[in-house]
């Protein structure tokens, strides 16, 4: 179909080119003819395929249904569907075993009537492209503006590729919302946010408020993501991003920067490995040498430093940038009053740059609570409320992927606290980002 | 009599391999301004901003020969830069306050440099400075506003204020004026007019009118070099080069 594309876009500009003869003789350029054309071919061509494969599907179990072999199906709905299921990747996939002796015998009509209908569809696919070819290429004239419908072709493609991204969003939404709503018809939304008991697999019967009591995750999640991690990113990126741009020379500069964004570019999973072997380990027996009874592998304090230090280069960049935004004029301004360079910084471009700074937290700490390989590999299962440090406590995505990995009926409360769980998490996330751009918005508008 | 503040001798600024100033030699006295024109790129702002030091902060910029404030070479290794910039106060183009009230902008110098050792001495200097600059009246009973919530010439009368406020001996402008309207402009010349009773000013500026208005000395500066150097009044009736009379008659530049 490609191919045939492009053959139209030869014809139609080969022909366009006879009619050309000089600036101004056509309406647009004879390449443009040729997309024109091209677009007429493609188009319509690749409706028709999606409309044929939204139906072949049918037409071919329908027509092995008529088979004779299909009149030994059983009656069941489900039991057939699942027989037919079975046929169908056995025709696509001939080493396949089948689980019905059935479903092997209905394979061979199956692969015909497929066949069948593809050559069928194939044939209706290449007719609506050489009819749509066909009316493109009666169109070529000197007077027709080809530019024209071409650009507004493009234009729609933008269009969609730009609401495909927003679409996506607003389905995930809607998905969260829907499944979100099934469980609080199970869970009383305020004892899931205001609980303190976590214990979704106790749940059974009347007791199940009691048992989604979600606090404790939330805590965890606080405290690993927004005052641990932060605890070590804000003052090591923020005192990063002063040396970079105020003091390091310009070599310096070039090689830390790089270096620093590469640990933004490290898989998560890799810092989830390093948290659960190296620095859970590593505290478990600092803790231990100082006296700590029975110290906990999985801790809060690893999951939180590790993630601090993922967190760095973000917040690093955010302070970057904002102290980049501050006019030069106002450093030049306060050392032309003999103010020291750290009096500078301290003074005038800190308190300057202070919201972009507060924004790129606010980011950040966005990004450590929705972060999950680090706290499922390190910081453990328990639900706990606890402001040790060296306890193992859970977060929010840790439960997440516990609620939804491994075997689970899909429609208990317990599987569908992990839609609950993730609204708020969402929801959170999205105030964060809110204020975030808010604030970063408002301060760019003030030096511009 | 007037007695010479800032004495450069043979001066060369470099920018990397670049030589933006060649050769400058030049006397600037107290009690007067002095005026530094010529056409851009010739060097005027450069040699200004090595007066205070101030190309210390550009990467690359390197300054050789003397320049001595009091006799005492501001490029010797026991000067500290920082010390010497609250002796050797500047205003630049464009009114540069900070993002605080007006009080805060004022106070920032005195504050750092530990001049005022309780709040009514540090009142004392607000208002001492901003009447000098003229801003008083029209600032007094709001204080506590932001400094940039001002116009544009009050902005900079404040940043005049703010470098009066560490009492300095001399005051550098870059083109003060080229941000400001008319009106805001003749003010800031009327201030530098009463100003230069107490301070040694020197002010670089693309307006000659203003040179002429202003100033008592005039350097005229071209492709790098000082090029003449007198009294204003000779240089803009009777200059002894040629450069000189082609560039005040208009010819280019």
């Amino acid at each position: 179909m490609i191919g045939l594309g492009f053959v139209g876009w030869f014809a139609a500009r080969g022909r366009a080119r006879l009619l050309y003869t000089g600036r101004g003789s056509m309406h647009s350029m004879p390449g443009y003819h040729g997309w024109h054309m091209a677009l007429w071919i493609l188009v319509p061509a690749l409706l028709a395929w999606a409309a044929w494969s939204a139906i072949m599907p049918g037409l071919v179990d329908g027509a092995v249904l008529a088979d004779p072999i299909a009149a030994q199906l059983p009656d069941g709905d489900m039991h057939r569907a699942s027989i037919l299921a079975d046929a169908r990747n056995m025709a696509a996939n001939p080493d396949a075993v089948a689980f019905d002796p059935l479903a092997q015998e209905l394979a061979v009509p199956m692969r015909a009537a497929q066949s069948r209908f593809g050559m069928i569809g194939g044939i209706l696919v290449l007719i609506v492209a050489l009819a749509g070819g066909g009316y493109g290429f009666t169109r070529v004239r000197a007077g027709f503006p080809a530019r024209t419908h071409v650009e507004r072709a493009v234009l729609a493609l933008l269009l969609i590729a730009s609401l495909m991204a927003i679409l996506t969003t607003f389905g995930i939404v809607a998905s969260l919302l829907f499944e979100a709503g099934l469980f609080f018809k199970d869970v009383s939304p305020i004892a899931f946010l205001t609980g303190t008991h976590w214990a979704p697999g106790n749940a059974r019967g009347v007791d199940i408020d009691g048992n989604f009591g979600a606090v404790p995750l939330f805590w965890g999640t606080i405290y690993i993501g927004a005052i641990i991690a932060m605890l070590v990113a804000i003052p090591l990126g923020l005192m990063s991003a002063i040396y970079l741009t105020q003091y390091a020379s310009s070599s310096i500069r070039k090689w830390v920067k790089p270096i620093l964004e590469i640990l933004a570019g490290i898989p998560t999973v890799v810092y989830g490995y390093f948290a659960a072997l190296t620095v859970a380990p590593l505290i478990r027996d600092t803790a231990a040498s100082l006296g700590v009874a029975n110290p906990s592998t999985e801790s809060a304090l690893a999951a939180g430093l590790v993630m601090g230090v993922m967190i760095i280069p973000f917040v690093s960049s955010m302070a970057d940038d904002a102290l980049a935004a501050v006019p030069r004029a106002m450093s030049d301004g306060s050392l032309a009053l003999g103010a020291t360079r750290s009096e500078t910084i301290k003074k005038v471009l800190l308190p300057a740059a202070l919201p972009g700074i507060v924004a790129g937290v606010m980011l950040a700490i966005s990004r450590a609570i929705g972060e999950t390989m680090i706290v499922v590999m390190a910081a453990g299962a328990a639900a706990r409320l606890s402001a040790n440090p060296l306890a193992s406590m859970t977060t929010v995505t840790y439960q997440i992927v516990q609620m939804l990995t491994g075997d689970q009926e899909f429609n208990s409360p317990k599987t569908l606290s992990a839609f609950a769980l993730g609204l708020v998490l969402f929801v959170v996330t999205l105030i964060l980002n809110i204020i975030a751009l808010r604030v970063v918005k408002r301060f760019r508008e003030a030096y511009e | 009599m007037n007695e010479t503040k800032l004495i450069a001798r043979n001066v060369d600024v470099f920018y990397g391999p670049k030589k933006a100033i060649d050769n400058v030699s030049i006397d600037i006295d107290n009690g007067i301004v002095t005026a530094f024109i010529g056409p851009s790129g010739c060097g005027k702002s450069t040699f200004l901003r090595s007066l205070n030091r101030m190309n210390d902060t550009i990467a690359g910029a390197r300054v050789t020969g003397e320049i001595l404030l009091d006799g005492e070479n501001i490029y010797a290794p026991t000067m500290d830069p920082v010390a010497l910039r609250a002796r050797v106060g500047m205003v630049f183009q464009k009114p540069n306050p900070f993002p605080k009230s007006i009080y805060e902008n004022i106070a920032y110098g005195p504050r750092i440099h530990g001049l005022a050792n309780s709040k009514a001495e540090m009142d004392a200097v607000i208002e001492s400075s901003l009447t000098k600059a003229g801003l008083w009246d029209e600032v007094k009973d709001r204080l506590t506003d932001a400094g940039t919530a001002l116009s544009g010439g009050q902005q900079q009368r404040l940043c005049i204020a703010r470098a009066i406020a560490v009492s300095p001996e001399v005051i550098l402008m870059d083109e003060p004026c080229s941000a400001l309207d008319p009106i805001a402009t003749a003010k800031i010349e009327e201030l530098i007019d009463e100003l230069k009773e107490n301070y040694a000013i020197v002010i670089v500026t693309h307006s000659m009118q203003q040179a002429a208005r202003v100033s008592q000395r005039t350097a005229f500066f071209h492709l790098g070099n000082l090029v003449e150097y007198g009294e204003t009044s000779e240089i803009f009736t009777n200059p002894r080069e040629e450069k000189t009379k082609d560039y005040i008659t208009g010819r280019y530049g």
